[in-house]
């Protein structure tokens, strides 16, 4: 996943967790990276028509801007989703993070022929949670 | 959540590796699947599925070199080959069996030519060393983009 893609899928999420414009400082934390870097990048992303920020308000994402993020919500998704069903990884959380930088949406779709998802997915995913739902409930229940 | 390098350790690269691995372990299962269930596939598309199955299977051994040297264990390969029983259809043609081999080919190699990519751009360091890691993923990345040219021209010469 680029760069861009990892910055439209973050102000998805915040958006959903804040209920309404994304602010820049949420998307730098979320991001770990400085307001500076994110006010930047967000810049970018409005010139290509993905977002619209205004100043005291925070960052919405355009119609374009939402199928891109969801997009990249479904691939981070399948990455957590391999990371539990296949790999066994516990830390799976901060792994995949680290993953969706290297694993695009060709080696995503591969890897989803082995595991299972919802078809509902990526609306089932948990923003505080920074997990699918549903995948927390089959670990429960495992449990 | 990060927007840094994702190869700045031996875990995430050991990590990365096992990624490749069962994307070999996919690739091989389902090929020989397709082998196994489709029923309009003539010699040519027998010989090819073969020849990807076998060609999977060691790029796989290759990978598994590598994570052994990194302290780390791989999936075996009965434990992907059930996943992909469980999740195959089995109602595809030869058309639909070329594709899936196309996208096959075009997947591992977009996948080590990204993670090529991430190694050149990590100055991290390795307990592999890093030009025979380089030296062995570039060799197996030309050998996919081969795979890919084979399948392209096999699906060419039946439109």
């Amino acid at each position: 996943m680029n760069t861009a893609n990892q910055y439209l899928k973050a102000i998805y999420l915040v958006q959903e967790i804040e209920d309404g414009p994304a602010s820049t400082g949420a998307i730098a934390d979320m991001l770990d990276v400085s307001p500076a870097s994110a006010n930047e990048m967000i810049g970018k992303l409005e010139n290509d028509g993905l977002c619209d920020h205004e100043k005291y308000k925070g960052v919405d994402l355009t119609d374009d801007g939402i199928v891109r993020a969801r997009d990249a919500l479904q691939n981070y998704c399948i990455i957590e989703r391999f990371l539990v069903e296949v790999l066994d990884v516990d830390d799976f959380r901060v792994e995949a993070q680290q993953l969706e930088a290297v694993i695009d949406e060709t080696v995503a779709e591969r890897l989803d022929t082995i595991i299972d998802r919802e078809p509902q997915c990526p609306d089932c995913f948990d923003a505080n949670g920074d997990v699918c739902a549903l995948l927390e409930l089959e670990a429960d229940a495992a449990d | 959540m990060s927007v840094q390098s994702p190869v700045s350790s031996d875990h995430q690269l050991a990590r990365l590796l096992q990624i490749g691995v069962v994307l070999e372990e996919v690739v091989e299962a389902r090929a020989e699947k397709h082998a196994d269930e489709a029923d309009d596939l003539d010699d040519e598309i027998h010989e090819l599925l073969a020849e990807a199955a076998d060609e999977s299977a060691k790029h796989r051994e290759r990978i598994e070199a590598l994570v052994d040297k990194l302290d780390a264990e791989t999936i075996p390969f009965d434990q992907i080959q059930m996943l992909v029983e469980q999740q195959y259809e089995s109602d595809q043609d030869f058309d639909g069996v070329l594709y899936d081999q196309l996208c096959n080919e075009e997947t591992a190699y977009k996948f080590y030519d990204d993670l090529i990519d991430s190694i050149n751009t990590s100055d991290a360091e390795f307990s592999v060393d890093r030009t025979v890691l380089l030296e062995e993923l570039t060799a197996i990345r030309e050998e996919e983009e081969e795979g890919v040219e084979e399948v392209t021209t096999l699906m060419e010469s039946r439109t």
